[in-house]
């Protein structure tokens, strides 16, 4: 199971076990999405398959999450999304009221992220287990032709911002697991981030990588950043922002919020005399309002994200290994 | 936060120990060996004070024959195991209770033990074990809940039980004189069930400061401080810098709950061997809640897994990053003992946090 | 070796099922848990718990406890860490 949680062994997982039988130079680069060419077009494809236990949580449910995860998939490869598909397979015995509430939050999802649900198909198989529901959205958008998204073109000093408060999504879900319930005002943060991003590449500012830091939390994509660019990144703690609540609702769990999933933000990397203009543009949009710059890339060996703590200390950070599970000790 | 006063203090350290042979202060806790690298206050520390890991994660210092003996019972039909997260991904023998809950073992990953018994509640046709697994912070909450089963009859909830006891194992570390400890820095939480006083014979009889301190940053360097001022004048005091959580006296309900259920009795440690009156074990009463017992559960003797140094490390006779397989064969990915799984044990503290190559 | 939390008492559930302790619900700034307080008999509504698995393990002070969690609220201005923050938030 801990193959799941968005961690190393995912990565080990898909790494060698996956990707080696069906290389190709559109799969390898193993980004969200793949760039094809098409009828003289530059599209993007992207699919993801959803399961999320439970259904529905604080903030959201897996209708939405399978239609912003997929919008935000596309969006943070410089695609403006057009149109999803949607698989859904239904589990004997899953209540019609749940069904009902899936569908109208996909509906309400899709019109927000002003895409269409162009195609679907439904199966419905035998109770196998706890979750009831799975969907697979794949998603095609038109890619833009004025941005450059390549993690080869990052320097040092470039700075890394992250478009808002994290670790929501991770923590609200938790909240609603039965055997770990606690009551919490929090919500999930799951959101279609197109609008956002598109936002951001609108001012002009020389933006070289997005990438959302959904399974595997902040901490999963600093540590691909630093692997993929050979630079070390310093994170200052104090600057990325987080909602109280999920501090303590953390610390409660004994979770490290930067291993926990977000759906709603973005991780930005820009030259650093960009970082101000796209700061400016998330936070006139409602969904980055609280946006940060929270590090910089630095050329140091061996390459490591490092984190400067309040205490004014050091550390580095690593993605984390496995399912991360509560701990008393 | 006050960054400049954590400045203060680093300079006054550096200051103190300026021109010293190295100071050396055992952490017993495991959740100050974290904390002291997650906040990052031991990158700040001079290098003439070296912070040296205990035995004080309750992961770490289970012997390999429990969780042998846990992963065997969640193999039996009608079993369920209770647990707090940490144990789930110790390797047993031959495989942890996470690959045996993927190869359809029912094991539970739980916030505390009343969740363990309200599971069992719930579900009348499991036996549920819960894995009572702690040190004396931890030991009321299952004594409080073995209680609680008892006075409302529930039938089908055990504990595997391997409570440990502090005080024990800091004295057989002194006794044995194999690791050179100049002052203990003593776990907050654990203070706060059996007070500062617990220490006393530890000052008096081996003549070794000790400081208790919470988790925040300051606490854990204005404990470091006071350790370092002690055993500059040759003092051994019993100090305590977390007086808002912990008293002389500390919670005698607690430990009245904990008494009425265990008794003191031998306890085997990771590395450590057995160890009297160093655990707890049941008191006659309450024993039909004692899974070994009453599943017939065999408790195998310790051992250490191939090549693997935890029960050093545990005992601060290694660091991590002396142990052969450190960041080679043994990874938080590929684990091959309990340090690296716990979060709070050393050798994942060290390979999370620290740089290594 | 043992984490533990603190929290305020915000509603008490009465007595456990077997009546060994009365059980509150604690309030950790938004988050809620249904906490024992057989450990802690004294303990009251209102009153800040310091909690590890389940069970308030001691009773706090109120300041104390505000205090700890003073360190984990403290969001610092590093304006001048961070060219990007520093403008930004003087336009503001």
């Amino acid at each position: 199971m801990a193959h799941g949680g968005g961690g190393e062994l995912t990565r080990q997982l898909v790494r060698d076990r996956i990707v080696p039988k069906l290389a190709n130079p559109l799969l390898v680069p193993l980004t969200d999405g793949a760039v094809v060419d098409f009828a003289g077009r530059r599209v993007c494809m992207t699919t993801d398959a959803y399961v999320v236990q439970p259904l529905v949580f604080p903030g959201g449910d897996i209708g939405r999450l399978a239609v912003c995860g997929t919008v935000n998939d596309l969006a943070v490869m410089g695609a403006v999304p057009n149109a999803l598909s949607l698989a859904l397979v239904i589990e004997e015995g899953l209540p019609m009221s749940t069904l009902d509430l899936v569908i109208d939050s996909i509906a309400a999802a899709a019109g927000e992220a002003n895409v269409v649900i162009a195609t679907g198909d439904t199966k419905v198989v035998e109770r196998r287990g706890e979750d009831g529901l799975t969907i697979t959205t794949a998603g095609i958008g038109r890619m833009r032709d004025d941005v450059r998204l390549a993690v080869n073109r990052i320097a040092p000093g470039d700075v890394v911002l992250i478009t808002g408060t994290i670790a929501e999504h991770g923590l609200a879900v938790m909240s609603a697991r039965e055997s770990l319930a606690f009551e919490t005002s929090l919500r999930s943060d799951v959101a279609a981030l197109n609008g956002l991003i598109a936002a951001m590449l609108d001012s002009g500012a020389d933006v070289k990588f997005l990438r959302d830091p959904t399974r595997g939390g902040l901490a999963g994509v600093l540590a691909d950043l630093v692997d993929d660019t050979a630079l070390s990144l310093e994170v200052i703690e104090s600057a990325i922002p987080i909602k109280p609540i999920a501090l303590h609702a953390a610390e409660m769990l004994g979770l490290d919020p930067l291993t926990v999933a977000n759906e709603g933000k973005c991780v930005v990397v820009v030259a650093a005399g960009d970082a101000d203009r796209v700061l400016q543009a998330c936070r006139r949009h409602p969904l980055g309002a609280s946006a940060a710059a929270i590090g910089r890339f630095v050329r140091a060996d061996p390459p490591l994200v490092e984190l400067i703590t309040r205490a004014g200390g050091r550390r580095i950070v690593q993605r984390p290994y496995g399912e991360e599970l509560p701990r008393i000790c | 936060m006050d960054r400049q006063k954590i400045r203060n203090i680093v300079e006054q350290l550096q200051q103190a120990t300026r021109d010293r042979p190295p100071i050396r202060l055992m952490e017993v806790c495991g959740t100050h060996t974290v904390s002291l690298f997650r906040s990052g206050i031991k990158s700040l520390l001079p290098a003439a004070v070296r912070l040296i890991s205990g035995p004080g994660c309750p992961v770490c210092v289970t012997s390999q024959g429990y969780i042998d003996a846990a992963c065997e019972l969640s193999t039996r039909p009608g079993v369920s195991i209770c647990t707090y997260g940490d144990m789930v991904r110790v390797p047993g023998r031959s495989e942890s209770l996470a690959d045996h809950r993927g190869a359809g073992a029912q094991v539970k990953v739980v916030y505390s033990a009343r969740d363990a018994l309200q599971f069992a509640r719930e579900h009348a046709d499991r036996q549920v074990v819960f894995l009572a697994v702690g040190f004396e912070t931890t030991t009321p909450s299952t004594a409080a809940t073995i209680l609680a089963a008892d006075r409302a009859g529930v039938e089908n909830f055990f504990v595997l039980p391997a409570h440990k006891l502090v005080v024990p194992a800091m004295t057989a570390l002194l006794s044995s004189g194999e690791v050179p400890i100049d002052g203990f820095l003593c776990p907050g939480h654990v203070s706060v069930v059996l007070g500062c006083g617990a220490y006393r014979p530890i000052a008096e009889k081996y003549h070794k400061p000790c400081v208790v301190a919470g988790f925040e940053p300051m606490q854990m360097l204005e404990g470091i401080a006071r350790l370092v001022r002690q055993v500059a004048e040759g003092q051994a005091l019993v100090e305590n810098v977390y007086p808002i959580a912990v008293s002389e006296d500390g919670n005698p309900k607690a430990r009245e709950i904990m008494d009425r259920v265990f008794e003191p009795g031998a306890a085997t440690w990771r590395a450590m061997g057995t160890i009297p009156e160093s655990g707890s074990i049941l008191r006659a009463p309450y024993r039909r809640f004692d899974a070994a017992e009453r599943l017939d559960v065999t408790i195998g003797p310790d051992y250490e897994p191939a090549g693997c140094q935890c029960g050093q490390v545990i005992q601060g006779k290694a660091d991590p990053a002396d142990c052969p397989l450190f960041a080679k064969a043994c990874t938080p990915t590929r684990p091959v003992g309990p340090c690296m799984v716990s979060s709070e044990g050393s050798c994942a503290a060290h390979y999370k946090y620290a740089r290594h190559t | 070796m043992c984490l533990a939390v603190p929290g305020r008492i915000v509603e008490i559930k009465g007595l456990d099922e077997a009546a060994i302790g009365r059980v509150a619900l604690v309030d950790f700034n938004g988050s809620r848990l249904q906490v024992s307080l057989a450990l802690t008999s004294e303990a009251d509504v209102g009153d800040w718990v310091l909690v590890h698995a389940g069970y308030a393990i001691t009773v706090l002070d109120e300041a104390a406890a505000l205090e700890t969690w003073e360190y984990l609220n403290q969001i610092e201005d590093v304006g001048g860490l961070l060219p990007a923050n520093g403008q930004a938030e003087s336009e503001q």
